[in-house]
């Protein structure tokens, strides 16, 4: 197929649907309307199940339903909307039945902006619902990428009976770039072992994610433990870019990670050893690829559009090998390649000064200055 | 065998329907949910569903109810079944979908869910259990305890000017364009369980037929939390619960009534 000039929301319900959604559930919510709105447009023409729920407490629990019946089923929404799901999410979790959750961030906390922000991410990564848990994370950087995120998506999900989310942001969401998406593909003709379906000839099924006996639920917890632990060892993604000679190394994510390439770009062609390293998979985190990075190079910036959330597992992760910076901007602010740039600039003009303190508190020292200089 | 009957002679006129499990349930002494649940496995035995059904338990005191069915099951989050439901039955529109239900569950918590499956006439059945109080807590205060009614969150009685007055869900629920069956009735005696049990019967038979949301309200004891003896619950129901949730068809649509069952 040729590539086509999709909007991000458009991709991703399209890319969702050539990978086989047979239900969708949702509410509106900005910045993500536009997946609900291609839902409604398409889905029913395909003969497929649409609902626009009364909530996002209602869909997520209409999701849960659905994925019971072992079909492809999603949902998405953006951070308000999200929180609403949380209890939706621990029973889908503790049922293990596979889902897709598309999370289009904005800014926050409460109901806070439409802007684009990444301040959900411990939301997503550590969590969210109750119980002890851990969904796949996947975070886009590109269009193209969100397709290709979405069906990965659904394969990771089903594969491992767990929660797969695109976590995407407003800037993803709305941004237009050209991009190919997938064929259609068939739908499942066959349904999993476990699946409630109602049918004739063979004991009934139960999916429950109701242990009684706590024993009986610390046999599932070590289940969903172990299924975790595969993940960790067999799912990890991430895109490296210049770091073969690397010295210093930025670590970015989604739209954070995609800002940040073009100031390694302008860094690299003043002739600083700069890289960028982006993880896709938030959840399971790519540990030992950065502790290996940490190990031959001289720094690390970590740059997010939140208050340092990845930051705590880029620091968990390297081990006190080198040191880490932290540059974010808030509350829906996308930061300028100039300002990564700069603070690169800073980094690789060495020694890195002032390594007391947090990582955080040093960024909001360096950001009240630059706020008062502008 | 101790002076066996010929068999001959003999006939069966009661035993466990297909579509209970041999499981002993944990209902209290006295309580009306075992009733119900049999009731409605005796219509899905008898309108051939057992195979083609899935059932939403919720949370509360029939939280287990899925352990008693002897059909695929589900276990939705609390007040959530009417949701977890439509999802179900939208990607498999040929099964027998139903949810059972008690008050806090679908009027406090849920009355969202049920309100908007009940507005976009969802071709659901709901089984809907009200005792007047929250059972498996502990007989806390529900949206449906009578005023004055002494319980462990209102233990000087409902002050129903703190509280309200209690929700009539059937009435609520018939006022819905998209309700085609919605019927209130008793299980405090023979006669009304046999009533009780021709709703049941009619409420599947809508969702049968595709006619949309069906809900059958069953007015149950809770002897253990009202502090009464079996008996005395069922006598409650009778002259104090049935005044005020008035027994009834609430909303029979005409297409329900072409039925003619």
């Amino acid at each position: 197929m040729a590539k086509e000039l999709l909007k991000g929301n458009n991709a991703i319900a399209e890319a969702a649907i050539r990978a086989g959604v047979e239900a969708y559930f949702g509410y509106p919510i900005t910045p993500q309307t536009e997946l609900l709105e291609h839902m409604a447009a398409r889905m029913p023409a395909l003969g497929r199940t649409f609902v626009q729920a009364e909530s996002e407490v209602a869909a997520i629990n209409m999701v849960y339903g659905a994925a019971c019946t072992g079909k492809r089923v999603m949902t998405t929404s953006s951070s308000p909307g999200v929180s609403l799901m949380m209890e939706g999410l621990s029973y889908i979790a503790g049922t293990e039945v596979p889902m897709v959750l598309v999370n289009v961030m904005r800014g926050g906390p409460g109901l806070g902006n439409i802007a684009p922000s990444q301040a959900d991410y411990h939301q997503m990564v550590h969590g969210g619902g109750h119980g002890d848990y851990h969904p796949i994370v996947l975070a886009p950087a590109s269009v193209q990428e969100a397709i290709d995120i979405t069906v990965l998506a659904f394969d990771l999900a089903e594969k491992y009976r767990t929660i797969a989310v695109v976590l995407a942001d407003g800037s993803i969401g709305q941004m237009m770039e050209p991009a190919e998406l997938p064929p259609m593909a068939e739908l499942k003709k066959h349904l999993p072992h476990w699946a409630v379906t109602g049918e004739p000839g063979r004991a009934r099924r139960l999916l429950t994610s109701i242990y009684l006996n706590p024993d009986d639920e610390e046999v599932t917890n070590m289940r969903l433990l172990n299924r975790w632990m595969s993940i960790r060892e067999n799912e990890v993604r991430w895109k490296e870019y210049f770091l073969e000679d690397a010295e210093y190394v930025v670590v970015g994510f989604g739209t954070a990670g995609r800002v940040a390439l073009s100031a390694v770009r302008a860094a690299r062609a003043e002739g600083i050893k700069v890289g960028l390293f982006r993880p896709i998979t938030l959840s399971p985190f790519p540990e030992a690829q950065l502790k290996e990075i940490a190990a031959v190079s001289e720094g690390m910036l970590v740059v997010e559009m939140n208050a340092g959330q990845m930051l705590d597992d880029v620091k968990l992760a390297t081990e006190g090998l080198l040191p880490v910076e932290f540059y974010g901007r808030l509350g829906g602010v996308v930061p300028f390649p100039d300002e990564i740039l700069g603070e690169i600039k800073r980094l690789a003009a060495g020694p890195i000064p002032n390594q007391n303190g947090h990582a955080r508190q040093r960024w909001l020292e360096r950001l009240a200055l630059i706020k008062e200089r502008d | 065998m101790i002076n066996p009957l010929p068999n001959t002679h003999t006939q069966v006129v009661y035993q466990r329907p297909k579509s209970l499990t041999t499981a002993v349930t944990h209902y209290c002494p006295g309580c009306t949910h075992g009733v119900s649940q049999r009731l409605v496995a005796e219509v899905l035995d008898e309108m051939g569903l057992r195979e083609k059904a899935i059932g939403v338990a919720s949370v509360g005191c029939s939280v287990f109810a899925y352990n008693y069915f002897d059909v695929d099951f589900v276990e939705a989050a609390h007040g959530r079944a009417p949701a977890m439901a439509t999802g179900i039955k939208r990607v498999f529109p040929d099964r027998t979908v139903f949810t059972y239900q008690g008050d806090g569950d679908l009027a406090s918590i849920g009355m969202a869910e049920v309100m908007h499956a009940a507005a976009r006439g969802e071709n659901i059945t709901i089984i809907f259990i009200n005792n007047a109080i929250y059972g498996m807590t502990g007989g806390q205060m529900a949206p449906t305890t009578l005023p004055g009614m002494k319980t462990t969150s209102s233990p000087l009685g409902r002050d129903i000017e703190m509280t309200g007055m209690p929700i009539r869900m059937a009435e609520l629920l018939s006022k819905m364009d998209g309700s085609s069956f919605v019927v209130r009735r008793s299980l405090h005696d023979a006669t009304n369980i046999r009533k009780a049990k021709k709703a049941i019967r009619t409420a599947f038979e809508v969702q049968q037929q595709g006619l949309g949301f069906s809900l059958v309200e069953l007015l149950s004891t809770c002897p253990t939390n009202w502090d009464l003896t079996p008996n005395e619950a069922l006598s409650f129901v009778e002259e104090k619960m049935i005044p005020y949730f008035e027994l009834g068809d609430y909303k029979v649509a005409d297409a329900v009534k072409a039925l003619k069952l």
